[in-house]
């Protein structure tokens, strides 16, 4: 594996397949009484926030300190990155609390390519900007893995907000490298121009791709896309793009809904169908937890085995 | 005033001769011409002589920004990249929008005396987009505006553009646009494309270049008056301003050094020396641009030059400024980008480096044939010389060049402004 994780296409077949299989090892210590594997004690992982998500700060913070790092988090909200420090200072800073990994989210596209210039840690991307966000894809693949078996062959519809979603960048890169076939479903308005050249294909119609789908992924559209008039209004675009009841009825028996979070019920996903049991949303978040232990883990912890409790049955 | 002999150059790469200069001119032009007393005899073996470089599109930052760049420390630059002359973009603090700052730019000019700096003035008040700026004073000033220029922004609003294009012509003025529709643009980051979709950055679409070109050349039309478009940097703009020009129309067009040789595939690790305005294209637009500049649809080469200092491109790409240094890359760029390739003999350089944007910027002195009674603004270029882009050493206060570390041909040896050097031995004088 590479030393960052910036991008899922960092990731060959069997790096990827190598991550979600030590995830399925670890998902294994998370059900005893003791959480904490002493596999990266000693080493020193930071969580460098610039936007707010409680949601992936506390799923790092949870996966490194059951691998027992040190965790340091650093929240650039009301700190003096917020006074007008730059990136580059706070690396420097970081670099002298001697980093091991670096996690970062950060609003601006490609800032951890620029963070991994200036320390010597491992940079883990936790989304940037509307480029990627490669651990949600790895827990979504790690989700869909658990309830369908393979990922080989199956068709994956993401449907949304494709040209502001790191989720969906992330997403159509690894399933094609895990051998999905993804269907990308949005108002031409929100898929990016060129998108011909992503190894994916582009449907403008939900109800003709929904019963060939084994996973539906929606991702969350934001109300203020409507005044840049990349559609006319909410109402229409639950219409057209939302995922309610009767079009859940029209997905075959197997299928899973997904969702990134956070929802817009009553927007893209009805309050019935983020509730059903077709729907992984919950499962995706205790995933996160032993996917990130994977990531951490392979970048940081080099040979020791990840579970060593496995060892000794 | 020195006297000097070159002897020996290769006249816009053609004969050999000898050129004698005195009294601020080519006095004459031969073979074995003998040295005046007094006369510095030059050797110039294997070298081009080429008429001194006119730059039409040159970011000084002075004043405002003297952290970034002075007219004393880009002039340097300019001699030292084979200028005798710069014209000074308007987008300075406080903007060059009074015959005071353009008057100020020029005396700074004339001090540092490294190549002649003409201020372009403003279009606009303040580069607001809402009032003419005194255009007529600035012309009727000591620097003699010709050129005029929003730099950095477009004139968007069309009848602005109309009475900008209309009021000059008193004056033989031109309007040169920065061809931008803003709204199509809001936000861009990278050429709207498959690297800004990969990338998640807000795309700049050709198509925000392509239709303001459009709409000022029909304008330029209308009233019968001179539009430049500042660096073209499209397949698209590249047709329109060839239609325009079969019309018969008064259309000239620039084109930058690094949109002939770059692509946005350099994007890929968002370093964000490569963020410029309007941003790197792709490969077929490049291709479209060094062959419209070889054919003369494109006439001339413009750096663009625009220095920021490290900070300013040591961050997010989202946060970086936009812009790249180019004087003292610019013609070993135009030589690997169009003589290496064959689409522009050294003849073809001079025509689109000195000849044409002194015409456009109605420089009498400048862009003048290397013959007896000419002007002695003189180029000596080595074109068998080759050697990788070294920024610490560039005489600009910035170092935002893209071309740091690329291997390149030729180098100027030395330069002339009006018989007396400001460069040899590749050195300032
Ligand atoms: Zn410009």
């Amino acid at each position: 594996m590479k030393r960052h994780l910036i991008s899922a296409a960092d990731l060959t077949r069997d790096d990827a397949l190598l991550i979600l299989d030590t995830a399925e090892e670890l998902a294994q210590v998370v059900d005893r009484p003791i959480k904490k594997l002493p596999t990266l004690r000693g080493r020193t992982v930071v969580n460098l926030f610039f936007e707010d998500s409680t949601r992936t700060r506390i799923s790092f913070e949870a996966a490194a300190k059951r691998l027992s790092a040190d965790v340091i988090n650093f929240s650039a909200k009301g700190s003096s990155v917020s006074k007008g420090e730059s990136l580059k200072d706070t690396a420097l800073t970081l670099e002298a609390m001697g980093a091991d990994a670096v996690v970062i989210r950060h609003g601006a596209s490609g800032a951890p390519y620029r963070l991994a210039n200036w320390v010597h840690g491992s940079v883990v991307n936790a989304g940037d900007g509307t480029h990627e966000h490669p651990t949600q894809a790895l827990l979504d693949a790690f989700t869909m893995r658990r309830r369908l078996g393979g990922l080989e062959g199956r068709q994956i519809t993401i449907v949304g907000d494709i040209l502001h979603s790191r989720v969906a960048r992330s997403n159509v890169l690894l399933l094609h490298t895990l051998g999905a076939d993804v269907t990308l479903v949005a108002p031409p308005t929100l898929l990016p121009v060129a998108v011909d050249t992503w190894p994916c294909t582009v449907s403008y119609d939900l109800d003709a791709v929904i019963p060939k789908t084994d996973v539906i992924m929606m991702l969350r559209v934001q109300a203020e896309r409507m005044n840049a008039a990349y559609f006319p209004s909410v109402r229409e675009y639950s219409r057209r793009y939302g995922l309610d009841a009767r079009r859940m009825g029209q997905l075959p028996e197997h299928a899973l809904v997904m969702h990134p979070g956070p929802m817009n019920r009553g927007v893209e996903i009805a309050a019935e169908v983020a509730d059903s049991t077709r729907s992984t949303i919950v499962e995706q978040v205790a995933n996160g937890v032993t996917v990130r232990m994977a990531v951490l883990y392979l970048l940081l912890g080099g040979s020791v085995p990840a579970n060593p409790a496995e060892e000794d049955s | 005033m020195r006297a000097y002999l070159i002897r020996g150059a290769r006249i816009l790469g053609g004969a050999r001769a000898d050129l004698s200069l005195r009294d601020g001119v080519i006095a004459e032009v031969g073979d074995g011409l003998a040295p005046v007393p007094g006369a510095e005899v030059l050797r110039a073996d294997g070298l081009l002589a080429l008429p001194g470089l006119v730059d039409l599109h040159t970011h000084l930052r002075e004043p405002g920004r003297e952290d970034a760049e002075t007219v004393e420390s880009g002039t340097r630059a300019a001699a030292l990249g084979g200028y005798t002359a710069v014209h000074a973009m308007a987008n300075t603090d406080p903007v060059a929008d009074t015959a005071g700052v353009v008057e100020q730019v020029w005396r700074l000019g004339r001090e540092a005396g490294h190549c002649d700096v003409h201020p372009v003035g403003a279009v606009t008040r303040g580069i607001e987009g809402r009032q003419l700026a005194e255009l007529g004073a600035m012309a009727d000033s000591a620097a003699g505006v010709r050129v005029f220029s929003d730099d950095g922004h477009c004139v968007s609003d069309a009848v602005l553009m109309r009475r900008a294009l209309e009021y000059v012509k008193a004056f033989g003025g031109v309007i040169a646009q920065h061809a931008q529709e803003p709204r199509l643009t809001e936000g861009a980051q990278l050429n709207e494309g498959e690297m800004s979709a990969r990338l998640g950055l807000c795309g700049w679409p050709a198509v925000a270049e392509e239709s303001i070109i459009a709409r000022d050349v029909l304008l330029a039309a209308h009233v019968e008056s001179r539009l430049h478009v500042c660096h073209v940097s499209t397949a698209g703009s590249v047709e329109i301003i060839r239609w325009a020009k079969g019309k018969g129309w008064q259309v000239t067009a620039e084109v930058t050094p690094h949109h002939l040789l770059l692509t946005d595939a350099l994007a890929d690790t968002y370093d964000p020396m490569y963020k410029v305005n309007p941003p790197l294209r792709t490969s077929e637009d490049v291709a479209a641009l060094r062959a419209a500049l070889a054919d003369g649809t494109i006439d001339c080469v413009a750096t663009d030059h625009a220095p920021h200092p490290v900070e300013a491109k040591e961050t997010e790409w989202t946060a970086a400024a936009m812009g790249m240094i180019g004087l003292e890359t610019a013609l070993p760029v135009v030589q690997e980008a169009m003589v290496e390739t064959g689409l522009l003999d050294w003849a073809g350089v001079a025509d689109r480096m000195s000849f044409r944007p002194a015409r456009i910027g109605r420089l009498r002195a400048q862009g003048q044939p290397l013959t007896a009674g000419s002007p002695a603004n003189i180029t000596l270029y080595d074109p068998a010389s080759r050697g990788v882009v070294d920024a610490t050493g560039f005489a600009s206060k910035s170092r935002n060049s893209p071309f740091a570390g690329l291997e390149l041909p030729g180098r100027v040896v030395a330069t002339f402004l009006r018989g007396r050097p400001t460069v040899l031995e590749g050195k300032l004088t």
